[in-house]
């Protein structure tokens, strides 16, 4: 065989796994479709029931600290394990936070809301499935990772983003009521990725190659979906937060506010996971900026040109640390942090899309 | 912050419990159903105080000076006292969490106008077409210094002052820091149950046992526990303390060490064709720039020569055209006369030679053109660099002839030609002279001729890639017609200058050049170093918890042993209350609830606080 009828075979094995790939995102997307209306089933079969426990919490009397569960403790006796009296441990809230319980999910103790609820679980699990496959044809068809353009990078982050959800579900945290908003975005992503953003498969120009790209948009990517899901958190903790100060305030919120509102986490474990999700990633996203550094001084010769893309980095990085820094800082606390990290995020954004579209620079190549 | 006349300063605020949080109402005092307000400091105590080391935010005293005696003396007194104050209070201020995140706030809004305008630092070129397209924003921008956001005075005074406050900030916390690890951990409030977590329950041993058993659960456990009167006081995650101060520090680290290159930093372009060479002194580069401090000694001594430049584009598909591979292989040698060696440099792969780095950063044609006087004696042969105009490596550029040459008549004269090279031609009469694909599938050569003098003379300095056509000293030579004189050359291929002034002939040897970037940046080290320390200190800051755990064990009335645990966090953490349960398990092992009689009686649940029992 030639030299050049090897390439022509090679380069027709790759077109043959570039169409797979672009058809298991739209097989993905046909799957996300379904879990979005299987989770709009449960927001809506969830609805039925009145659920009210804010509204009970905050205008009923604070007459006692709420009991947590403590863990039991087994004493080990001759006969087997028996679960003796155990100390309870009493857990009280901190400074000016309300007692208030969490919303029970989605689906409101309705039944049939959380048969819905975890079908749509189930079917993002497997558009999950069905669009990694997606990603990892597309890497095999263009023998590289699958970060070169604003396509791969879509089609991935929006992979990740599902994947951190999935992990912390599986992690048995309180997470399912991101759902609805979680495949939306996804659905839109993806939307936008397979019509504007679309880019045939192709290897990368040299100024790509090196395994510090791995590393930096790999880590990228990670903290961007991990920033999105801190965003929506902190998001519904503003809704969630304005809701119980009408209710304290002895306003009546809107009906639909409260059904939607009421089956949320209470405001407090909103924060709380916002918090947790943005300081989790704030030292990988800390990491990214050095790593992209280390890769632009082996590119470019030097760490730091203040860049678009750098630049904007840098400015996102600052941002969450205003927010880390707000959140210790008296009066800054609560909704005035929150503001912060949706700047921060939309700083995020405005690098991943606007710096891309509007402003040029270095790391404009590769489609868009 | 509002000025209060109170005239606290902050020597008097009580110590603070976990900071930040707004001061609670005191609850009265002698109730036994905890309410769902905060532990209030004054309960707490010690207890709470400096489970961190960040600022507590003071307010301001109206007037510092207090009051003034009369005559001279006391008013020089009373402004002394009074300026100091002041001084103190700005101090306190920059040094304070708020005018930290103002700060932090100030600088991201201020690299912000830098990634929209050009800047002279990154495109020069960009920043002088947006003179040109406006004519009235321009000088204002230049009075900001928005052309060169990162070097302006204004972003400076931000990261500096930023600075000044990290400085103010992490000194004192350094030392409360170290204070604290030198202490114990405070002893037990009074009252236990107003703590986050709390576990209480009844039991036979004697309180002197539940205490050791206690203390071993929590060394084991690794807190740096201690006994002190009735209670077993604990702490841990002193860790997220360190992280957060070794962060802070390497902040600086970094911004010195970033200081520190710039000002020794140096920064060099050359274009070299293959089979020319460089030896690293200041005379040889195209372009040099260099830091304040930096010292020709400085520089690192080596040379190279370029051996061959290799390049490969994508042939077919939606990307023809992209660039695959780059390459230059040169032989280095490293001081004045080392031992040759080889090396291939690639984009991502630069030569590196102590503090020094060699970049390929571009790369274009360089044909080679002979030029013959009209006694067909060679008055030039040189590949001659031109610079590529688009990605299909289009290039343009000018041949000179400064001396050697004479015209039929015997006279003296410089020659120039306007030079115009596509690798790949599209074709005659295709209707564009642009290239078609970067690689040398079909090389043509445009040139014009020119005679007189070049210039060069008048001491004004020339583009060697550019002829200056519209210098009223160079004539165009013109053809038969009167035409000005161009001709478009395939290799090999010879354009006759008219009236036997001689011709240049386009060689079928085409080389390549290729352009290094040659960068010497001292300290990047330490950048590194203080880097990947900052993130090993914010994982520390941002994942462990700092709490405080007391075991209080004391004997009831009813000579039954009461055990009281409860935990104390920075912040409310879920993992508190579950750690408060393991803690409270270990001791329940070593002293289990009294049974008896009455064990099953409905509030068993709920036994009484030590607190209400018999104080030893
Ligand atoms: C370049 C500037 C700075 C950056 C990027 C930065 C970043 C951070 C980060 C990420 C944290 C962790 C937050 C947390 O524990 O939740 C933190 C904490 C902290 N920072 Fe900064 N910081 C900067 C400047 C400063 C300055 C100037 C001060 C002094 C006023 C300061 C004082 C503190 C303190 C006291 C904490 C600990 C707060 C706590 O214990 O909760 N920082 N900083």
């Amino acid at each position: 065989m030639t030299l050049a009828a090897a390439t022509e075979l090679a380069t027709a094995t790759n077109e043959h796994l570039a169409h797979i790939s672009n058809t298991l995102i739209y097989s993905s997307m046909a799957v996300y479709t379904l879990a979005f209306f299987a989770y709009i089933a449960e927001w809506l079969f969830g609805s039925r029931s009145k659920v009210a426990r804010t509204a009970a919490a905050l205008t009923a009397k604070p007459d006692g600290a709420a009991k947590a569960q403590g863990p039991a403790v087994a004493v080990k006796s001759a006969g087997g394990t028996a679960v003796l009296e155990r100390p309870q441990v009493v857990v009280r809230s901190a400074a000016g936070s309300r007692d208030v319980p969490d919303g029970p999910g989605a689906h409101g103790g309705d039944v049939q809301g959380d048969l819905y609820g975890r079908i749509a679980v189930s079917l993002t699990a497997l558009a999950f499935l069905v669009e990694l496959s997606g990603v990892v044809a597309r890497a095999a068809s263009v023998e590289r990772a699958p970060w070169g353009n604003m396509y791969e990078f879509n089609i991935t982050f929006s992979t990740v983003a599902v994947g951190v959800y999935l992990t912390l579900l599986a992690l048995k945290k309180n997470v399912r009521w991101i759902g609805l908003f979680l495949t939306t975005t996804v659905l839109l992503d993806l939307g936008l990725a397979v019509t504007v953003l679309y880019t045939a498969s192709d290897q990368l120009v040299p100024a790509l190659h090196s395994y510090w790209l791995y590393i930096h948009v790999s880590t990228a990517i990670l903290c961007g979906a991990v920033f999105y899901v801190g965003a929506v958190g902190t998001l519904l903790y503003l809704f969630k937060d304005s809701y119980e100060n009408k209710l304290v305030g002895g306003g009546k919120p809107g009906r639909f506010a409260t059904s939607v509102l009421e089956r949320l986490p209470a405001s407090a474990s909103l924060d709380k996971f916002a918090y947790r999700i943005n300081a989790a990633v704030f030292p990988l996203w800390t990491f990214t900026i050095i790593a992209g550094s280390i890769w632009a001084e082996s590119a470019w010769g030097r760490y730091w040109g203040w860049d678009p893309k750098e630049t904007w980095a840098f400015i996102t990085w600052v941002a969450y640390a205003c927010y880390l820094h707000a959140r210790s800082t008296a009066g800054w606390k609560g909704r005035k942090a929150a503001y912060i990290a949706l700047i921060a995020f939309a700083c995020w954004l405005f690098n991943y899309y606007g710096v891309n579209i509007f402003v040029s620079g270095k790391h404009s190549y590769a489609g868009v | 912050m509002s000025k209060t006349t109170t005239g606290t300063s902050a020597e008097d605020t009580p110590p603070a419990g976990p900071p930040g949080e707004p001061a609670p109402a005191t609850t009265p005092s002698g109730e036994a159903a905890p309410t769902a307000e905060t532990p209030a400091d004054d309960d707490l105590g010690a207890a709470g105080s400096q489970l961190s080391t960040a600022p507590t935010e003071t307010s301001v005293p109206g007037s510092f000076g207090g009051n003034r005696a009369p005559g001279l003396a006391g008013r020089l007194a009373w402004t002394g006292r009074e300026m100091f104050g002041w001084v103190r209070w700005f101090w306190r201020q920059l040094t304070s969490m708020r005018v930290a995140l103002l700060l932090l706030f100030l600088l991201s809004l201020g690299a912000i106008p830098g990634s929209l305008i050009p800047q002279t630092g990154t495109d020069a070129m960009k920043v002088d077409a947006f003179r040109q397209a406006h004519t009235t924003l321009a000088p204002l921008y230049d009075k900001l210094g928005l052309f060169h956001v990162y070097s302006s005075p204004w972003f400076s005074a931000i990261y500096i002052l930023l600075f000044v406050s990290l400085i103010g900030c992490i000194v004192p916390r350094t030392w409360q820091f170290t204070g604290q690890l030198r202490s114990r951990p405070p002893g037990a409030p009074k009252r236990l149950t107003r703590l986050p977590a709390y576990a209480v329950w009844r039991t036979d041993a004697a309180p002197e046992e539940v205490r050791e058993a206690a203390l071993q659960a929590l060394k084991q456990r690794r807190f740096r526990a201690h006994t002190a009167g009735d209670a077993v006081a604990a702490e841990k995650g002193y860790l997220r303390e360190a992280g957060n101060l070794l962060f802070h520090i390497a902040l600086i680290v970094m911004l010195i060490a970033f200081g520190w290159g710039q000002l020794y930093k140096t920064e060099g372009d050359k274009l070299i064709v293959e089979g020319d060479g460089f030896s690293n002194t200041l005379t040889q580069y195209d372009d040099f720039k260099s830091g304040n401090l930096f010292d020709d000694d400085d520089l690192v001594p080596f040379s190279f020569d370029l051996k061959k430049f290799t390049a490969t584009y994508e042939r077919n598909g939606p990307n023809k055209g992209t660039p695959r591979t780059f390459e230059a292989a040169l032989d280095y040698s490293e001081g004045a006369d080392g031992e040759v060696r080889h090396r291939t440099v690639k984009v991502n792969e630069p030569l590196e030679i102590g503090d020094a780095k060699v970049y390929l950063v571009s790369h274009g044609y360089a044909p080679t053109v002979t030029v013959r006087d009209g006694k067909g004696n060679v008055v030039l042969r040189q590949a001659v660099p031109l610079l590529p105009l688009d990605a299909n490596e289009t290039s343009q550029g000018a041949i000179k002839v400064f001396d050697g040459y004479r015209d039929a008549q015997g006279k003296k004269e410089q020659l120039g030609f306007s030079a115009f090279f596509v690798p790949t031609f599209a074709g005659a009469g295709k209707g564009t002279m642009f290239s078609q694909f970067p690689a040398l599938d079909f090389p043509v050569l445009a040139l014009g001729g020119y005679h007189g003098d070049l210039g060069v003379d008048a001491g004004t300095p020339q583009n060697v890639y550019q002829l200056d056509t519209k210098n009223p000293n160079l004539k165009p030579f013109k053809d038969a017609k009167g035409n000005i004189l161009k001709s478009r050359l395939l290799p090999g291929e010879t354009m006759t200058l008219p009236n036997g002034a001689g011709s240049i002939t386009f060689e079928k040897d085409i080389q390549e050049w290729a352009g290094f970037q040659i960068v010497q940046q001292p300290a990047t080290g330490w950048a590194l170093t203080g880097a990947l320390a900052a993130i090993a200190g914010l994982a520390g800051s941002l994942f462990i918890q700092r709490r405080r755990v007391w075991v209080r064990a004391v004997r009831g009335a009813d000579g039954v042993t009461v055990v009281e645990v409860a935990g104390l966090g920075r912040s409310e953490s879920a993992k508190l209350p579950e750690e408060v349960g393991a803690l409270a398990a270990l001791v329940h092992d070593k002293a289990p609830t009294h049974t008896d009689a009455d064990a099953d009686r409905p509030d068993a649940d709920t036994p009484v606080p030590a607190e209400g029992a018999e104080t030893q």
